[in-house]
């Protein structure tokens, strides 16, 4: 989960100065703070928070393949976030109902993540149902990263979810949104071959060693250096 | 510039009178605003002012405006790098901060009748300025902090007195930035005390960027009183309350003792404390290099517009679908009515 949170904080960093608009730089920012704020409270739990980030190399990170996909064009972005919010939301959100040491840290996030959730679809709508340009180009970003969403699904070691719930209400929540944006919902399969929904066993996709390369390699440059 | 954006609160509007009733009101209104000035009170978007006024105000927040959006890119080239989760966070946080004070200060140019859109236009195509500072590139991390302490040091010596500023809308944009600015310029100068404490290499690092980015920011005072073009009228207006030699002389003096505390020095032979004046003399500024920088050819000139001309046409298509949705939205809801 920390994983997941560092990496697409990571990719919406690369946002800043490239947004379509400056109400856009000041959201994008906003939603990588609060995920990167929630990955540095729990990479803190299960170590040192830098090491970890900085120090591991691509087979060892657990992040789903979704949150490190590139960030493509701003309809891709919100399909990934889109995505990523409606799951997030609903797995904090069974999380602070438990008695699981995170519930204190997953009560706190849901509120962050709702406001991430609101954000995706706010867009996921005016793209879908804005030009026929828009329209088509959040189809695409739909499509294109359906197949990394079965993995959200799986079952995580440690972690106490009700796995059939999730995947229900994710899938319900998301069928709505396209729906009313005027969209067609996916058919593909949302996991399978083994490119699609292994992150969590540290399989990634060919664009995440880059990533890290770029994210670590100031890091790495000084052993034993702080900041 | 928009005259017909001048409501007037003091005096009753008029239909067109004779042209020597006009020249008398203006001249009413004239002494007015001057003596509104004079006893420093604020002036207001419904207020009337001189058509050179605002004139003034639009370029000098617009440029402004446009000094934070263009101000992202050498910081925003080290997120991605940042050697620290915490400096990660604090980068970010930082860029956020900027892209907000583009909003505030596009909103107090609004208030004059510009509109944000057409003031980014004058940005893409070259009418408008930036700070010159952000010609320069970030090439290392320590850049990062040479520009918290020293370019942010830099905009808030000037800045500090534009919260006093005549115009209202602007003063308060001011109060707001100011305080942010502030905190990033504390952070800056942590940032670069971590490097000088750190181990050899990143204190090399702390002093290469120090070297590079001083004398950069004493021209962000702009050229010498003696060449500013500007100076006279605004300071009589109360737009600017100090010349640009007094800022950057009081910049200095702030700078040196904190260098000293940094353990880096400044890259200025001649930078020595004067017993009389009680001020540091420092060296001579390149002025070639400062005007060859306005005129366009600094190192990123082409770079930094280039990328903000292209993050502006590749989100046009996402504009264009944010307004069809609205105009969708309140079809829809004119058609339920």
């Amino acid at each position: 989960m920390g994983d997941d949170a560092l990496v697409l904080s990571h990719r919406l960093g690369e946002w800043a100065g490239h947004a379509p608009v400056l109400e856009e730089e000041v959201a994008l920012a906003n939603i990588a703070l609060d995920l990167l704020g929630q990955a540095r409270v729990l990479l803190s739990l299960a170590g040192d928070e830098d090491e970890l980030a900085y120090l591991r190399e691509e087979r060892s990170f657990r992040n789903l393949q979704l949150v490190e996909q590139p960030n493509g064009d701003f309809a891709h972005t919100i399909a990934r976030q889109l995505y990523f919010s409606v799951y997030q939301n609903l797995m904090y959100g069974q999380l602070a109902a438990t008695d699981s040491p995170l519930a204190p840290l997953a009560a706190k996030a849901v509120k962050e993540v709702a406001y991430h959730q609101d954000h995706a679809e706010q867009w996921t709508l005016r793209l879908g149902d804005g030009t026929a340009e828009s329209h088509e180009r959040m189809q695409r970003g739909v499509d294109a990263l359906w197949r990394f969403t079965g993995e959200m699904f799986a079952p995580v070691a440690g972690l106490d979810l009700d796995r059939e719930a999730l995947r229900e209400q994710w899938t319900a929540t998301v069928t709505a949104v396209l729906q009313k944006a005027t969209l067609t919902v996916p058919e593909g399969p949302q996991s399978g071959a083994w490119t699609a929904g292994a992150g969590r066993e540290g399989l990634h996709t060919e664009p995440f060693g880059r990533m890290l390369a770029e994210m670590q390699h100031l890091h790495r440059s000084h052993p034993g250096a702080s900041w | 510039m928009a005259t017909a954006h001048q409501p007037l609160s003091t005096a009753p509007h008029k239909p067109a009178a004779a042209a020597v009733d006009s020249a008398v009101d203006t001249a009413v209104l004239e002494s007015a605003f001057d003596a509104a000035v004079a006893a420093d009170e604020r002036i207001e978007p419904r207020d009337w002012m001189p058509d050179a006024y605002r004139a003034t105000l639009v370029r000098q927040i617009a440029q402004h405006a446009h000094s934070e959006i263009i101000g992202m890119q050498p910081e925003a080239n080290w997120i991605t790098r940042a050697p620290s989760l915490r400096r990660k966070a604090i980068l970010m946080a930082k860029v956020q901060d900027e892209a907000g004070h583009g909003l505030y200060l596009y909103s107090a140019a609004e208030t004059l009748g510009a509109s944000r859109d057409d003031l980014l236009d004058k940005l893409h195509s070259g009418r408008q300025k930036y700070s010159s500072i952000f010609n320069y590139p970030t090439l290392t991390w320590a850049d990062v902090g040479a520009i918290g302490w020293l370019v942010d040091g830099a905009a808030i010596t000037n800045q500090v007195p534009l919260c006093r500023c005549s115009y209202g809308p602007y003063a308060r944009a001011m109060v707001r930035v100011c305080k942010e600015e502030s905190f990033h310029q504390r952070q800056g100068y942590e940032l670069l005390l971590a490097l000088s404490r750190g181990t050899e290499a990143q204190h090399a690092m702390a002093q290469d960027a120090v070297d590079r980015w001083w004398w950069p920011s004493l021209m962000m005072f702009g050229p010498p009183d003696a060449e500013s073009s500007h100076s006279e009228q605004s300071m009589t207006w109360k737009i600017k309350r100090h010349s640009n030699d007094e800022l950057r002389q009081r910049f200095v003096d702030i700078c040196v003792p904190q260098a000293e505390s940094l353990g880096l020095t400044l890259p200025d032979p001649d930078l020595k404390w004067n017993e009389e004046r009680g001020q540091h003399d420092f060296g001579p500024i390149d002025w070639s290099e400062f005007w060859s920088v306005l005129k366009g050819n600094g190192p990123c000139n082409d770079q930094r517009i280039t990328q903000r001309r292209r993050a502006h046409e590749e989100g046009a298509w996402v504009r264009e679908a944010a307004a069809a949705y609205a105009a969708k939205q309140s079809e829809r809801k004119e058609a339920t009515a």
